[in-house]
């Protein structure tokens, strides 16, 4: 793949801008550089909290119609625990962005400090799962709760900060403005949409959670248009991600506004080699358009 | 165009067709599926027990009529939940998932332990196609815990059965007998289901012997499409990449195979 494709989001330097999106495979070392030796850009390991967490019980994934649900609930080793795999994970020779979940802003900040010193070269506060309670979107639909949040991690760790957004909010820029204002260094958009799924031959929820996030093509839409809002009104990175499967998805999300994408959900269908193929096809799409670099396509759509 | 497939990865609402005590601790369960129908010796399926949980099972029998099984020991909460389960009970059922045993033909050793019987039954339905010749070891702690030793009697002539307390077939394990045997014969392959030490002790039989290996791996599985990460092995998903593996593939996976699984929460856990 040509340099055409080098790019640069808060400080981190990528060779190609696809990212594997958090929650994906991303709780053990060994895979998450299997991934970056697949072709990522970049990798987010699994949101770890200051605590081990079980998580939810079984069922927590469902297909639907163009997506999938989860409610994983967050299951975790805690960050005491987690030092080995984000050691290994960057053997893979891409940064590593440890996603992380609190449930206060003191919570974040020494998880943060704690991945930190394990070796993470940037964080995502997870300010956007749709289904554990007194964390994630709880907070993060919240402008002054995100900005307290934010505010303790970067008094604590002087690594860039991503932010990963909620869709389950009226307006996603006043959260995307506090958390810029209150220092983060890039934002990602979005988190899955708070969904649900029932049988009908059981008359029962299917999830064991009930209510989980939806991920996959269904929400490409609404994130593109997050997205895109939020390119026009901060003036820092934003990372799109939700349904991306195809390099067109992620040069859409491109135009409207990202500097690098996430894939997550694609990974189930297409298998790892879903960011090469993404990276190949941005590097032909741009020399056939004739662009020199990756940069020149982010927000192109906002001249028209 | 879509690349999911919904009727794969949502639970369909089957009947118990028939329940068949295999032992005091094991149960099979007999319903009808297209999906299981079409599915390979070694596939799983996620099975829905509504209320209670969802957990990973092989398929006990895979038939073209549409008709397939569960065999499922009493172990957890979800277990004895399905065991309570009679004929005209429902389940979910998604998948099946996961690759499938190599087929090899020619000289071919299969070694159960416990519960992990049930993948291999299937097996020997496929292998007898090819055809193989195939020695049979079975291992159980006790004869109580035995079960489809009829099944594979009828349909294998060399079976050896070992408990470790002597009350039926040779005391001892049955990695010693299969020891025993290697030191003499050789195979085509090796295949094996059980507990994992078993499975690495046969792993290391078949590496000192220089033959070909297949195990058929456990961890705790969520997703079941390979994207929750919950059964990594190494570099490796269980619910996608395996849960069968070569011996070529476990010699990637030395320092976690046989040594540690990981916990619901990612936590390494010895075995």
């Amino acid at each position: 793949m040509s340099s055409r494709l080098d790019t640069e989001i808060a400080g981190l330097k990528l060779k190609n801008p696809t990212m594997l999106a958090a929650g994906i495979l991303g709780l053990s070392g060994a895979f998450l550089r299997k991934i970056a030796e697949a072709g990522a850009g970049a990798v987010v390991a699994k949101s770890v909290g200051l605590k081990p967490r079980m998580g939810y019980p079984n069922p927590t994934a469902v297909q639907v119609d163009c997506g999938l649900l989860n409610a994983m609930g967050l299951p975790s080793p805690g960050i005491h625990n987690f030092g080995e795999e984000i050691k290994e994970a960057k053997k893979g020779g891409v940064p590593v962005i440890v996603s992380i979940f609190g449930f206060s802003p003191d919570d974040f900040a020494e998880v943060a400090r704690v991945a930190v010193e394990e070796g993470a070269d940037a964080l995502e506060l997870n300010v956007s799962c749709p289904h554990v309670e007194k964390t994630g979107s709880e907070i993060g639909q919240s402008p002054s709760l995100v900005a307290e949040v934010v505010e303790e991690v970067k008094n604590r760790v002087d690594k860039p900060v991503f932010v990963k957004l909620t869709p389950n909010v009226a307006d996603i820029i006043k959260v995307a403005e506090a958390a810029v204002k209150a220092g983060a260094d890039a934002m990602t958009a979005i988190n899955t949409v708070r969904a649900m799924a029932i049988d009908v031959n059981t008359t029962r929820p299917i999830l064991a959670n009930k209510i989980g996030g939806l991920s996959g093509q269904a929400i490409k839409p609404i994130a593109v248009r997050c997205v895109y809002e939020i390119y026009r009104r901060v003036d820092v990175p934003v990372v799109g991600c939700g349904g991306i499967i195809t390099w067109q998805d992620a040069v859409e999300f491109m135009l409207a506004g990202a500097s690098a994408v996430q894939v997550g959900t694609a990974v189930a269908f297409e298998g790892l080699d879903v960011f090469r193929y993404i990276a190949e096809g941005i590097d032909s799409y741009l020399e056939r358009m004739g662009f020199g670099s990756v940069k020149e396509i982010v927000g192109l759509s906002h001249q028209h | 165009m879509s690349v999911y497939l919904t009727n794969i990865n949502r639970p369909r609402i089957v009947r118990i067709r028939g329940v068949r005590e295999e032992n005091p601790t094991v149960k099979t369960f007999v319903f009808q599926d297209k999906h299981c129908s079409e599915a390979k010796p070694g596939q799983f399926v996620m099975v829905w027990i509504p209320g209670v949980d969802e957990v990973p099972m092989s398929l006990s029998s895979i038939n073209s009529d549409g008709i397939s099984s569960i065999t499922v020991a009493e172990v957890g909460e979800a277990t004895q939940v399905l065991h309570q389960r009679k004929i005209g009970d429902i389940l979910g059922i998604r998948g099946p998932y996961g690759n499938s045993f190599a087929l090899a033909s020619g000289q071919v050793m299969i070694v159960g332990g416990g519960t992990g019987l049930t993948p291999l039954v299937p097996l020997v339905d496929s292998l007898l196609k090819l055809p193989a010749k195939i020695s049979f070891l079975i291992g159980a702690k006790t004869r109580d815990e035995l079960f489809f030793l009829e099944k594979i009697k009828k349909a294998v002539s060399k079976v050896n059965v070992t408990t470790e307390d002597g009350s039926y077939g040779l005391k001892g394990l049955v990695t010693d007998l299969a020891e025993k045997i290697l030191e003499k014969e050789e195979f085509d392959m090796i295949y094996a289901c059980g507990p994992e030490k078993m499975m690495l002790k046969m792993f290391l039989l078949a590496e000192q012997y220089h033959m070909s290996f297949q195990a058929s791996l456990e961890r705790y599985i969520r997703c079941g499409i390979g994207i929750c990460g919950s059964c990594c092995i190494g570099e490796y998903r269980i619910c996608k990449d395996g849960p069968v593996f070569s011996g070529r593939q476990l010699r990637k996976v030395k320092n976690e195979f046989g040594l540690f699984k990981r916990e619901a929460d990612g936590s390494k856990v010895s075995l």
